[in-house]
């Protein structure tokens, strides 16, 4: 069965100031799958990303031209609430974030400013989301306490379950373990092939054979330029652009 | 070209010495820093214990009448002890949630045009002498007291007029005082606080708002409090500005009477005091010394406890 469009990009052009950051960029990103962003740094990848929940309104003098559509709505509409599309698309960063307070007022962050106050809601939301992150096990005994103490590796999953908690369609992950070592890697990778049953998740990386392992589409980008989006086999045994080729066989980047 | 192999045995004596130099300069420096702490603390001390001996400690800590010149003098410092308290913590009730707006404002909200005019505004606010402060409050706000304190007391025959130098006027001046200290310092806390926490509040739905009083100021607590604490110490150590609009009279510290605080106290009456007068007003002296370092031991312990949460 063919998987149904969940993002459609159109034309999209990024300005940082005089900085032309993404050319005319057009993709179809299908629900539950993982997309993998990849491309050497400053390729416009991370800022892509950054572009479909909005999270580079915050940077001053960013322009953006095109469409991006989100169920058929186009997400820079006027009367687009940001807060309601960013409850339906979250976001993991490249640096596990958790906020210093405990690891369950972490999850229930995201639940209480979006209005439950219930605590047998809340109660259930957090192990939930919890367990969704492959972290309930190793916290359900530590839940009042600082999220600060846990590893790298657990900080991260608790930040995808805070993600997880406000219970979104899509999911973006920012190069989610590039500050992780090798073990915390494999469990956030084996979590990406789960989340992709519910969710439609992105992820930026810079690491191809991650692209390689969890994805099921992937995108190459260059100097703000889309170079191939294909299926993520086909992308990597035969690369129709020599561009694509030059950087998965190591010839730059 | 062959390398010709480099002795490392010491040879040059000049190096040597300029190093020595350097570190003896500055541990001498060190050792006079905490001489004068000390030997202040001493002084205040030696001082000031007399008195408490000579009064007795209840006497004239916890008794109201102050009449040093009197035939039978009496030293009740208690009403300017709770002036200084009362005019302190509320001006700190009144600064503080203004000064927290305030940076919060210049931190987060403001567009960046108007917070570089208004940040650089609010740190010239800081170096404005003190007595300018008490000028504008003596020519400003002590004729606005008065006109309410005629009001207010019309029929009143027990009230002893001010002329409008009260508490209120002295806390008013308080209040803008402290204000530069909440500010800065809580300005400079909330810009401490990283962007990837704001982010991460943001990406989830959060508006500005709660991203700021739900993750920004508790991330800045402790910067906040310390902020607060040196408003206190300001408050509390500052003599000029509340000298001129206060009235000076020791009062109950209600808010249309005169009042005298620990500061304005030792101002006052050191240039005519003598005798056992003058042993006292050392004692508000070393009170007000007690107070401050109260202070600063918390400020310690507020500062201390952020960077524990922050490392």
């Amino acid at each position: 069965m063919e998987k149904q469009t969940k993002i459609k990009v159109r034309n999209l052009d990024l300005f940082y100031g005089a900085n032309h950051a993404l050319k005319n960029v057009n993709m179809d990103i299908k629900e539950k799958s993982v997309t993998a962003f990849i491309g050497p740094s400053g390729c416009g990848k991370s800022t892509f990303l950054k572009t479909l929940n909005r999270m580079n309104d915050l940077v001053d003098s960013v322009k953006i031209d095109g469409l991006v559509e989100l169920d058929n709505e186009n997400i820079y509409g006027e009367d687009v609430d940001t807060t309601l599309l960013r409850k339906k698309i979250g976001m993991v960063f490249q640096q596990p974030n958790p906020f210093p307070m405990s690891i369950y007022d972490n999850i229930a962050y995201g639940p209480r400013v979006h209005g439950i106050k219930d605590k047998n809601k809340l109660d259930r939301i957090v192990e939930e989301s919890l367990r969704g992150a492959a972290i309930f096990d190793e916290v359900k005994d530590r839940l009042k306490k600082s999220a600060l103490g846990l590893s790298g590796g657990q900080q991260q999953r608790i930040c995808i379950a805070r993600a997880l908690a406000v219970q979104p369609d899509v999911l973006l992950m920012d190069e989610p373990t590039s500050a992780l070592d090798p073990i915390s890697t494999a469990k956030i990778e084996e979590l990406m092939d789960e989340l992709k049953k519910k969710y439609t998740v992105v992820v930026v990386t810079h690491n191809m054979q991650q692209a390689v392992r969890v994805s099921d589409e992937t995108a190459f980008f260059l100097v703000g330029e889309m170079v191939e989006f294909n299926r993520t086999k086909d992308l990597f045994a035969y690369p129709k652009d020599k561009r694509t080729e030059d950087y998965i066989t190591g010839r730059f980047g | 070209m062959e390398k010709k192999a480099v002795s490392i045995i010491s040879n040059n004596k000049t190096k040597n010495i300029t190093e020595g130099i350097a570190k003896l300069a500055f541990q001498i420096c060190a050792v006079l820093m905490i001489v004068a702490v000390f030997s202040i603390t001493a002084y205040m001390i030696m001082k000031g214990a007399p008195a408490l001996q000579k009064v007795g400690i209840t006497d004239l800590l916890f008794k109201t009448l102050w009449k040093p010149t009197a035939a039978t003098p009496s030293f009740g410092i208690l009403y300017i002890i709770l002036t200084s308290i009362v005019g302190t913590f509320c001006a700190i009730l009144i600064g503080v949630p203004i000064g927290l707006l305030t940076a919060i404002f210049l931190a987060e909200v403001a567009p960046k045009p108007l917070a570089i005019i208004v940040q650089p505004a609010v740190e010239l606010l800081a170096a404005i002498p003190s007595v300018i402060y008490g000028l504008l409050g003596l020519m400003v706000l002590n004729p606005i007291m008065y006109f309410f304190e005629q009001k207010i007391y019309a029929n009143n025959n027990t009230h002893q007029f001010s002329g409008g130098a009260n508490l209120i006027s002295a806390i008013i001046v308080l209040t803008i005082m402290i204000l530069p200290t909440v500010i800065n310092i809580s300005t400079s806390a909330i810009k401490a606080v990283p962007q990837k926490m704001k982010s991460a509040s943001l990406a989830l739905g959060a508006t500005k708002m709660q991203t700021i009083f739900k993750i920004v100021i508790p991330a800045a607590k402790s910067g906040i409090l310390s902020a607060i604490v040196l408003g206190v110490g300001r408050a509390l150590g500052e003599a000029m500005a509340i000298s001129l609009v206060s009235g000076s009279a020791v009062n109950m510290p209600l808010p249309f009477n005169s009042v005298r605080f620990l500061t304005t106290a030792i101002v006052s009456e050191m240039g005519y005091a003598n005798g056992l007068h003058r042993e006292v007003l050392f004692t508000i002296g070393l009170v007000l010394f007690v107070f401050i370092m109260i202070i600063n031991l918390l400020l310690s312990f507020f500062v201390k406890k952020g960077m524990r949460q922050n490392g």
